[in-house]
Order: structure tokens, then C-alpha cells, then sequence
């Protein structure tokens, strides 16, 4: 075989395998997608095509008419939303005090935080139901806001501290040297400077609050208070024996292709954010 | 200036965590007709009794080993076909994250549908593989249904791993590559003595970030099968005898010791992850 040769078949192989990777990843989606253009009774078919014959928007008019959906997705944003500005505005002071300043029990504040995010949330659900129950926040988007606030803190506080690491030093120190204090020099030197890394985060924090499931679950018990993923996950037909696939897949496209667009325009500070997270410690 | 973060995360993770220990030694339920009673270690050695706990014990074991290892080794491989000088890489990469970001719980649902047995395009592909009978309900099959559930654990996670992996690969040095290939080294002995070892300390951390993700795995679980046939885990049992059963029975106490247990068997891991890192806090 001459060498030519090998690099085509080396590059057929590559391709080919980078084809199989992308229509693992993409395949659920495009099929949601399809399913929810489809008409019940196409939809219905033993033999589903994989592009469909008739597209109908039918699925995406009945999710709003015939369900509080629009509802649900305000729910959502107002709680992710709430509780990345706030995860952010709590989490930079910490990450700035953890980057930068000298103080006792550093190691342990660091353990303890990090040690929150790796709780397995269901050890504390039933006492925070309790404690939301008695503070009559079940139902209320504080109730979900604050436990969403906890959970997200140590992922915004851990990632921020390694983008603040990053900064030049030399700004700041000469900013304290001119009498500025600690706080401003926070609001208006380091925090202009990591931009972008608090984009990055703020995205990474939105992202983990809006895909919950168990605190949401279980603190929302009315219909009109559920978040997104748990409006879809208990979608109801008219009968226990009817499953709306095609407005489930309607309502999954929905919200999901806001996040796939977000994705996709930020992936490079997604994977720095992740990476900084997550490997790089 | 730390002080905020503390506070949250004290009133909202350590109260309810010491409050779950607390009440793991009482017998109680939510509605006020349950007196509360003081039973000592009753709700611990009842653990070791129920069949159902030690099944989801059983099942959260299964689930994390099979999909963390189905991650590991497929995210490596697809690290390295990323890695490979290929166009469009930023675009592969971007679709790599979808899985990702999708919530699990919506996920759960595509491919619920997907696994449908008279409708489901994955019924019907594994029918033509001659790999299940046609009509086959794949979700009311033991064994089937945790087959699946791991399916769609290692679709979303994979191609997330991969990019972690990749992360690490793009920190190996190319003189290193180039210094072995001088010495004659073909491309498996380069794998083996370069890449791997190189890449030690990112999977091992991945790995057990993972298994941490795993054994606390909820969403996938409750939508798929809501824990039967065989599929219950510690998450999905826990949450039923606490908040199922919170207001028609005195299992509340019952509960808190499953989630203690959890606690314990997680925190074994997390110390692990902790002291991997533990050079970083500085």
C-alpha cells in the first residue's frame, strides 16, 4: 500500500467515526424535533420515516392552549435566572477572598464548600422540605431559588476563584495602594477584567439550575408552579393510557433549543469554565 | 466577604444534613398523627433487613460501574478521534455539548420515546438487529430497562467526558510524540507509554467525579421507569419513602437513615475527589 493510500483510508476510517460521533449526539434531538412536526398519525406509525411526509405545528399551538406551559417556562427563568445573579453576586465576593486574600481556615472554608457540591441532594431533601414547609415556601420561587442558590455556589465560587487566579495582580495592588478598598477594587478592577469568565460561569450556573429535577419535583406541587424539566417529565394525556408524545417532543424542543443555541455560541468558554470546574481543580 | 456563601450554604446544606441525622433516629412521619418516638439504631438495622433498600443498593452499584466505565473507555476513544487533526473541529466539539445541556429529565422523555415498544425508532432498530423480538417493551423488561437507562446515562455523558479527556490530551507536548517516533515507537507503544500515563491524573479525576454523579443518579431513573422493574436506585428509594410516603405512614425517620447511608457511601468517594485535589487549595 502506498502511502497515499493509507492516508485516504486513515481519513475514511477518521470521518467515518467523527460521523458516527455526531449522529449519536445530534440523533435524539433531530428526533424530537421530527416527532413534533409530525401529525398524530404519522406519528403513530409502525414504521416512522425519518423525515417526516406532513409537518403540522399543531403539537406546539396545544402545549400552550391546552397546558399552563408558558407558565412553566416563565417559572423556570425567573428561578435560573434569580438564582445565577445571586449565585454570582454571593460567589465572586467568596472567589475574591479565596484568590487573593490570606485568612485562616482558607483550606477549610474550600473543603467545605467544595464538600457541598458533592452532597447527594437527596440526603437533604426530606429535612429541607421540613424546613421550606415551615417557612411556608413550598410553592414559591424563593423556596426553589435558595436550595438552587446552595447548590450552584460551590460550582460559580470554585470556577471564579480560577478565572480571578488568572488576573494580573499587579492592577489591583496598585489600585489598594491609591486607598481603594477591598470591595470596590472587586466592583471595579477584577470584576470588568473577568468578563468573560463570569459569563462563562453565570452560563454554566444557569444551565445547572434551569436542568433540576429532584428539588423541583418536590417542592413544587402545583402544576402552575413546576419548572420545565418537571412539567415534561409528568406530562398527562386526557386518559392514563394516552402519552401526548408529539406535544411532549414539542415542549422538549422548545426549551431545549434555546440551550443548544447558547451551546453552541459559547462552547470555547463552556469547556474553559467546565475544565476549570471540574479537571484543572 | 465569604461570610454570604457560608451563611447559605450552612442554612441550606449543614442544618438539614445534622436535621437528617438527627431524625434518622426517631420514628415520625409528617402528619401530626404520628407521634414521635425515640428508636435509637432501629432505623439502621432495619436498613440491612429490607430487601427493597439493599436492591437499589444493588442497582446503584450496577448502574454506576457499567456507565462509568462505558464512559471512561468510550470518552477516551472519542477524545482521540477528536484530537486528530479534523476540519470543523470547533463545530464537532459544540455538538459534542448538546447531550449535555439538554436537562436529563427531557432527555429521559426523548427517549422514552424512542424506546417505545410499538412506535420507538430504537425499538425498531434493534428489532431489525435481530437484537430483541418485535414488541418487545424494552422499559418493562428487567435487565432491559437498566440496559437502557445506562444507554441513555452514557449518551449524555460520554461526549462530555470526551471533551474533559480531550482538555487533558491538548496539554501533552508534541515533542514528546516526536521524540518517540525518532526512536522508532509505533503508535500503540506511543499510546501506551505516552498517552495514557500522561492522561492519568484526568481520568482519574473524571472518574471519580463520575462515580460520584452516579451513585446519586435521580432524574433518568424516576422519568424512565419511575424505579420498577428492576431499576430502582438509592435516590429514587429514598425520595419515595420520604415524600410518597411522608403524610400516610411514619417513615419519615425510616428515610433519614437511607439518606444518612447515602451520605456515607458518597462522602467515601468525595473525600477521595477532595484529596486528589487537595494540592490546589494551597
Amino acid at each position: 500500500m502506498s502511502i497515499s493510500t493509507r492516508k485516504i483510508l486513515k481519513n475514511v476510517i477518521l470521518y467515518t467515526l467523527v460521523a458516527f460521533i455526531l449522529i449519536w449526539c445530534i440523533f435524539p434531538f433531530y428526533w424530537a424535533v421530527i416527532s413534533s412536526l409530525k401529525p398524530d398519525k404519522d406519528l403513530f406509525e409502525v414504521n416512522p420515516r425519518l423525515i417526516p411526509a406532513r409537518v403540522t405545528f399543531e403539537n406546539y399551538i396545544k402545549v400552550f392552549t391546552e397546558r399552563p406551559f408558558h407558565q412553566n417556562i416563565w417559572n423556570s427563568i425567573v428561578v435560573a435566572g434569580s438564582t445565577t445573579l445571586l449565585s454570582l453576586a454571593i460567589g465572586s465576593l467568596a472567589a475574591y477572598a479565596i484568590a487573593r486574600l490570606k485568612f485562616k481556615g482558607k483550606v477549610l472554608v474550600m473543603t467545605l464548600i467544595l464538600a457541598v457540591s458533592m452532597f447527594p441532594q437527596v440526603s437533604i431533601l426530606g429535612a429541607l422540605f421540613v424546613l421550606l414547609r415551615n417557612m411556608k415556601l413550598i410553592n414559591t420561587y424563593p423556596g426553589l431559588i435558595v436550595p438552587y442558590i446552595t447548590l450552584t455556589l460551590p460550582l460559580t465560587t470554585w470556577i471564579l476563584q480560577n478565572f480571578f487566579r488568572e488576573l494580573p495582580k499587579e492592577v489591583e495592588e496598585s489600585a489598594a495602594i491609591d486607598g481603594c478598598s477591598r470591595l470596590r477594587t472587586l466592583w471595579s478592577i477584577v470584576l470588568p477584567m473577568a468578563a468573560p469568565g463570569l459569563v462563562a460561569t453565570g452560563l454554566l450556573t444557569f444551565i445547572a439550575a434551569w436542568n433540576e429535577f429532584l428539588f423541583a419535583l418536590t417542592f413544587m406541587q402545583r402544576p402552575e408552579m413546576y419548572t420545565v424539566p418537571v412539567a415534561i417529565a409528568l406530562f398527562k394525556g386526557r386518559s392514563q393510557y394516552e402519552i401526548p408524545w408529539g406535544q411532549i417532543m414539542a415542549a422538549a424542543v422548545i426549551v431545549t433549543t434555546p440551550l443548544v443555541i447558547l451551546v453552541l455560541a459559547f462552547q470555547k468558554k463552556i469547556i474553559a469554565g467546565l475544565s476549570a470546574g471540574s479537571v484543572k481543580g | 466577604m465569604i461570610f454570604p456563601a457560608i451563611l447559605v450554604i450552612s442554612v441550606i446544606a449543614f442544618f438539614p444534613l445534622f436535621k437528617t441525622f438527627y431524625d434518622s433516629f426517631f420514628k415520625f412521619g409528617l402528619n401530626p398523627i404520628f407521634e414521635r418516638q425515640f428508636v435509637g439504631i432501629n432505623n439502621y438495622v432495619r436498613l440491612f433487613k429490607d430487601p427493597r433498600f439493599l436492591d437499589a443498593l444493588k442497582n446503584t452499584i450496577v448502574f454506576t460501574l457499567v456507565s462509568v466505565a462505558l464512559e471512561t473507555v468510550l470518552g477516551l476513544m472519542i477524545a482521540l478521534v477528536v484530537h486528530q487533526p479534523i476540519k470543523f473541529r470547533g463545530a464537532i466539539r459544540a455538538a459534542m455539548l448538546i447531550p449535555w445541556a439538554i436537562p436529563t429529565a427531557i432527555s429521559s422523555q426523548m427517549w422514552r420515546w424512542m424506546f417505545n415498544d410499538q412506535f420507538g425508532i430504537m425499538s425498531r432498530f434493534l428489532e431489525a438487529l435481530h437484537i430483541i423480538q418485535p414488541g418487545t417493551p424494552i422499559l418493562g423488561r428487567p435487565g432491559m430497562a437498566m440496559a437502557a437507562i445506562i444507554a441513555v446515562d452514557v449518551w449524555k455523558t460520554t461526549p462530555f467526558m470526551a471533551l474533559l479527556i480531550l482538555a487533558g490530551l491538548q496539554l501533552i507536548p508534541e515533542q514528546l510524540y516526536e521524540a518517540a517516533r525518532i526512536d522508532g515507537a509505533n503508535a500503540m507503544q506511543r499510546f501506551f507509554r505516552i498517552t495514557l500515563p500522561m492522561l492519568r491524573p484526568t481520568i482519574a479525576v473524571a472518574l471519580i467525579f463520575r462515580t460520584l454523579d452516579a451513585l446519586r443518579v435521580f432524574d433518568v431513573v424516576y422519568v424512565m421507569t419511575r424505579g420498577s422493574v428492576g431499576t430502582e436506585t438509592l435516590s429514587v428509594y429514598n425520595r419515595h419513602v420520604l415524600m410518597d410516603r411522608a403524610f400516610t405512614s411514619a417513615s419519615f425517620g425510616y428515610g433519614s437513615a437511607i439518606s444518612v447511608a447515602i451520605f456515607v457511601i458518597i462522602s467515601v468517594f468525595a473525600i477521595i475527589y477532595i484529596k486528589s485535589l487537595k494540592l490546589e487549595l494551597d
